[in-house]
């Protein structure tokens, strides 16, 4: 079977990142970015699926500036066969891209789409459920265990309380959460040979897609500082200060 | 025009996280609450007390039974005319259904709002709650999941009035196999006044549970833990804190060994007081707490324990 793994380009989850002056966005100038974690998991286990002989080919797809690319080779470092990219200048919204992926499902037909299930920088959570919904397929959030057998994937995911599990017929989109691998480091020798993977470049206007932004973001700010308090000298200390002071127990 | 609360439910109570997406709701208009479930006439009886709702819609079909996000979004979309706004809360179950609801009506979704400046103009975190964005929506109808621990819980003492609602078509796409649910006499982590966190200091899984339970138990608070609590196995990860975990705001939260990475504090930032305990002084984490303790946690909670006798 086919896998379709969408990957982000985001900025590196370490960075501290500052709002700019005008407050119109945040500041990605000079900045360290890396693929999205959640989709780092994601082609690592579309990569360990084609090890397993369960899938035949695995697909990395990134929509963005042209530098997606270099998350694309990232993918096909870890193992993915090849890369499309949806090359445009516009910012892009989880609803755009989601339609972009249908569109690149229409015409790849995979069995399995595996997102991430956010991605760092928007926390919008949302690309993989309506991708799902445009497809009309089922889909699976959220996964820490994904069991395929024929045409059926069974899936655990994280939910509040707990873990559930669920049976989906393919093909279906699943999310993938934290818990569900860890991701292998690329190797130079198949960094290098990411190179010579094929990657095919389109963009939205040939997927006849529309991708003009929904909603305006008005401004941008830091969210209320909090300062550091202070310290106490031991627990008999905490706990007067707790009950007199804060009054919180 | 109305607001549509889509309602998270166990078919006889109401989950806390929906009467605070009602409050946000009554920032904007009106409010109807969505009932969708099997046998669920009590949790609709709930729905009805909750301060604020006008009418309450009740989808009662055995398709409901699990709350399949293919199904719940299909009823949705299906009873969505002359609302002008859908909120869920934030919760796995809101982020599961409701991004496909709005692809299938064919608009952009405001994940996890934190504040309503007006109907179409929202206020949401974002680079896990380092960077607030206000964002206005221009589409007919907008879909909203709401962060619970934003907005106060909406009280009972309502008395909307009840109306059957018939049920969508069961899509058949998703089969509940099973649910594992942490059991716990604790009060459940996202609406727990106290919380009492864990990180990789505690060493192991035994000493997690034998220091902090009793602590918490001590306090009527609940048990959180960090990442790498999770990932080290000393606590299973429903008990996780943070932008892959749960986003908690209580009224006091104590962070025992847990140095305070951008991923943790991103859960936890906005409670009213923190309180760290750590025995390293140069821990992020005190940059944010109210009172700081650094010391060994494995003489510091003994000797907290029995100050609180």
């Amino acid at each position: 079977m086919k896998i379709l793994v969408p990957v982000k380009r985001v900025v590196d989850y370490n960075v501290k990142v500052r709002v700019k002056p005008d407050a119109s966005d945040v500041d990605l100038a000079n900045v360290k970015m890396s693929m999205n974690p959640f989709d780092e998991i994601a082609v690592e286990e579309a990569v360990r699926l084609k090890e397993a002989g369960i899938a035949t080919e695995v697909i990395a797809v990134s929509a963005g500036i042209a530098n997606c690319q270099e998350t694309l080779r990232t993918a096909m470092a870890i193992g993915a066969d090849r890369g499309i990219l949806i090359q445009t200048d516009v910012e892009l919204q989880p609803l755009a891209v989601a339609k972009l992926l249908k569109a690149v499902c229409e015409k790849e037909q995979p069995q399995i789409v595996l997102c991430g299930k956010q991605a760092i920088d928007d926390d919008a959570n949302q690309t993989g459920q309506m991708l799902a919904g445009l497809m009309n397929w089922p889909q699976a959030t959220f996964a820490s265990k994904i069991v395929t057998a024929g045409q059926l994937a069974t899936v655990t995911r994280e939910i509040d309380g707990g873990l559930e599990t669920v049976e989906v017929p393919l093909p279906a989109v699943l999310t993938v959460d934290l818990r569900l691998n860890e991701p292998r480091y690329a190797t130079l020798p198949n960094i290098m040979k990411a190179k010579k993977k094929p990657l095919e470049t389109t963009n939205p206007a040939t997927l006849g897609v529309d991708v003009s932004p929904r909603l305006k973001t008005l401004k941008v700010a830091e969210p209320p500082k909090r300062t550091a308090g202070i310290k106490v000298a031991d627990a008999s200390d905490l706990v007067m200060k707790l009950k007199t002071e804060a009054k919180v127990i | 025009m109305a607001i549509l609360v889509i309602a998270e439910h166990d078919h006889t109570s109401i989950k806390a996280a929906t009467r605070n997406a009602v409050t946000a709701a009554t920032k904007i208009g009106e409010i109807h609450l969505l009932v969708a479930g099997s046998a669920c006439a009590a949790a609709a009886d709930a729905a009805a007390g909750l301060t604020g709702v006008s009418k309450v819609l009740v989808a009662d079909a055995p398709h409901y039974a699990d709350q399949s996000p293919e199904n719940l979004a299909a009823l949705v979309v299906a009873n969505v005319a002359s609302h002008t706004h859908l909120l869920a809360a934030a919760t796995t179950s809101g982020k599961n259904f409701m991004p496909r609801v709005a692809a299938l009506l064919d608009v952009a979704q405001i994940s996890e709002i934190i504040g309503v400046e007006s109907a179409d103009t929202f206020v949401r975190p974002i680079y896990a709650g380092n960077v607030v964005a206000t964002v206005q929506s221009a589409d007919p109808v907008k879909v909203i999941t709401v962060r619970a621990t934003a907005f106060e819980a909406a009280g009972d003492g309502g008395s909307a009035r009840i109306e059957s609602l018939g049920a969508g078509p069961d899509l058949a796409q998703n089969k509940l196999v099973g649910r594992e649910l942490s059991k716990s006499e604790r009060p459940e982590l996202t609406a727990a006044k106290i919380i009492v966190s864990g990180g990789r200091g505690m060493g192991n899984g035994e000493n997690f549970h034998r220091l902090l339970e009793p602590l918490a138990d001590r306090l009527g608070a609940a048990l959180g833990a960090s990442r790498a609590a999770v990932d080290a196995g000393y606590v299973s990860n429903d008990y996780q804190v943070g932008q892959t975990g749960k986003i908690v705001a209580p009224q006091l939260y104590i962070a025992v060994g847990i140095s305070g990475a951008i991923q943790h504090l991103a859960g936890m930032k906005d409670s009213k007081v923190i309180v760290a305990i750590n025995k390293d002084a140069e821990a992020p984490i005190f940059q944010v707490a109210d009172y700081g303790l650094v010391g060994d946690l494995f003489e510091v909670l003994p000797a907290l324990q029995a100050e609180l006798g």
